[in-house]
């Protein structure tokens, strides 16, 4: 089963094109990468995939078929958006509350021992915890969800590296232990190394390159994903604005 | 026959998922926006001690007057003179700034807890938080702007209520007592009764709430909403509320129409012969014709009236009587509520088709 697939999916803001004839099919059951300077229209797949924005054209469906935005698909899909937005003024446990409340599913034991093991406490307002917080925050929410796929646009982008590495951690364990699949946006590409293993690069709003990232190092004869995606992303900008 | 490859998911698809329960908004509802429901119980009720206090004075001011007698005697008069001085005067008679003040509350109301309920998710991103949770964005939308304005609605008509209990006085029963002051149940206040103010109420939170989904922005989204809101009832007090029914017109002299200082006076025109003369006041040229003997403290249109009258010239009226209060506090309450639920099914319908 696929966990997105993408039909000449293209999406347009005004007269510019932020994402177009988008074509790709990113297999379930593993962390998939999508990879790409800003503006490459990273956010904006990732928005067409989770229903909050409506294609142009093409289609887009997630796992296996359902339409994206769908009841069952925003059932089945765990979204934490740029910047972990969370309701400031609410405590941990109101936060905890109102995701409950939203979901078919929710693993309260789960959220409850997970903050508790990263020591963030329930009557603390969300707006009071440190970034790296918040992040796991959202994060735990999205988790105790119970979800097939796990979506993450820039998830580590405004994190230090301690916070970054305990915030892959996660969902690294949560890939690995509970079968999850992950989608996550990055512009930084060192993090991506230890966790994907497809990956999705994305310039100027179209699709350059995809696929098995061992399959990927081994096709361009790059040792690392990082020079894969650099070598590709400046090998010819004259293809990228083709 | 084919093996199956994939397990039969227990969750299925589109069809077979049953949508989650309504219940389930209200305690989220009341989590997030118990500090602005806090604001409008403290307005309110803050609103209901001063009112409940000027009322006091102002009932037991009109017990007294109405229970004198003789009434003719120094004593009543000074009765009557203390009642109409509070009626007309005090902060919510028609000269205080009282009623002005009422009329904000909607505003306020629709301000500050209408625009920004979808505007600070929109503005502060929670918007891609709340909008892919399982409950489903149209419906999060419908439930909580049905939620908040049926709260508003239930405050603001208790709120009502204690106006009427306060306006008694004024009308006197339909029949007010000689002498003392009585005023229009039309004239003010009306808005702000059980059945419009809540109306009124729903309306300014509905077209807050559509601000806000449009602008996106909380405090540009306020501004517009202070803006609608007062576009409206300046449209609604001033052009379309005296329309609501066709005025009855009288040839009577005016004053001495039964309950003619409760009814709300649209128009006055004369005609001679059967055919139009002038509107409201006689022009000047027709006074100096006829009627240049009158005395001063009698000019304007009723003063004139009977002179002209002698004349061949019929004053004509035009009035809502004060017993048409409750057919026009219904319909006024019917068009805001129609109002206000096309408000709230254009709002989801945005967030429902809103790309982010």
């Amino acid at each position: 089963m696929n966990v997105v697939e993408a039909s000449g999916l293209g999406k347009r803001y005004g007269r510019a094109w932020a994402l177009r004839e988008c074509t790709l099919e990113i297999p379930a059951g593993r962390v998939a990468a999508l990879v790409g300077p800003n503006g490459a229209g990273k956010t904006t797949l990732l928005n067409l995939a989770v229903g909050l924005a409506v294609p142009s054209a093409g289609a887009v469906t997630v796992l296996g078929g359902r339409r994206a935005g769908s009841p069952a698909a925003l059932d089945a899909i765990a979204f934490v958006a740029q910047d972990t937005p969370l309701y400031k003024s609410l405590s941990v446990a109101d936060m905890i509350y109102v995701t409950r409340s939203l979901n078919r599913r929710f693993d309260q034991p789960y959220a409850k021992a997970r903050l508790d093991e990263l020591g963030i406490p329930a009557k603390r307002k969300a707006g009071k915890l440190s970034g790296g917080q918040q992040a796991q925050l959202a994060l735990t929410l999205a988790l105790a969800r119970r979800p097939r796929l796990l979506v993450l646009d820039e998830p580590v982008a405004m994190l230090d590296p301690v916070a970054r590495h305990d915030f892959m951690g996660t969902v690294l364990a949560a890939a690995s232990a509970d079968g999850v699949s992950v989608l996550l946006s990055s512009h930084v590409l060192t993090e991506l190394e230890r966790v994907a293993g497809y990956l999705i690069l994305l310039a100027r709003g179209q699709v350059r390159l995809a696929g098995e990232v061992d399959d990927l190092l081994a096709a361009h004869g790059q040792p690392s994903l990082e020079e894969l995606a650099m070598a590709y992303l400046r090998e010819s900008p004259s293809a990228v604005t083709r | 026959m084919t093996a199956r490859t994939m397990p039969a998911r227990p969750d299925g698809d589109d069809a077979r998922l049953r949508p989650l329960p309504w219940r389930r908004m209200a305690g989220l509802t009341w989590r997030q926006h118990r500090i602005a429901l806090a604001g409008v119980a403290v307005l309110l009720g803050a609103l209901a001690v001063w009112l409940w206090t000027a009322g006091s004075s102002l009932h037991s001011a009109y017990a007294a007057a109405v229970a004198c007698h003789p009434a003719s005697s120094p004593a009543c008069t000074n009765l009557i003179v203390a009642f109409n001085g509070s009626a007309t005067n005090k902060i919510m008679g028609s000269k205080g700034p009282g009623g002005v003040l009422l009329q904000l509350v909607p505003a306020l109301i629709g301000a500050f807890v209408g625009a920004p309920v979808l505007a600070r998710e929109l503005e502060t991103g929670t918007f891609r938080y709340a909008w892919t949770q399982g409950f489903g964005r149209w419906r999060w939308a419908l439930a909580k702007l049905v939620l908040l304005g049926v709260v508003l609605a239930a405050a603001t008509s208790v709120f009502g209520v204690l106006v009427s209990w306060y306006f008694q006085p004024y009308a006197g029963n339909g029949q007010q007592a000689p002498g003392l002051y009585q005023n229009s149940p039309f004239a003010n206040l009306f808005s702000l009764r059980e059945v419009t103010f809540p109306a009124w109420t729903l309306a300014a939170f509905t077209i807050g709430t559509l601000a806000g989904v449009l602008i996106r922005r909380v405090v540009p989204a306020i501004v517009a909403t202070l803006a609608a809101y007062a576009g409206l009832a300046f449209a609604a007090g001033s052009f379309l509320r005296e329309h609501y029914l066709t005025p009855l017109a009288t040839s009577s002299l005016y004053v001495n129409l039964p309950g003619a200082s409760t009814a709300w006076t649209i128009s006055q025109w004369s005609t001679k012969d059967g055919r139009f003369a002038f509107a409201g006041n006689p022009p000047d040229s027709l006074v100096n014709q006829f009627c240049s003997s009158v005395p001063p403290d009698k000019i304007g249109p009723l003063g004139f009236a009977p002179c002209l009258a002698q004349h061949g010239y019929t004053q004509w009226t035009s009035y809502q009587p004060a017993s048409r209060f409750w057919p026009f506090q219904w319909i006024e309450g019917g068009w805001l509520l129609a109002l206000s639920t096309f408000l709230i099914a254009a709002t989801v319908w945005l967030v429902h088709r809103r790309a982010a």
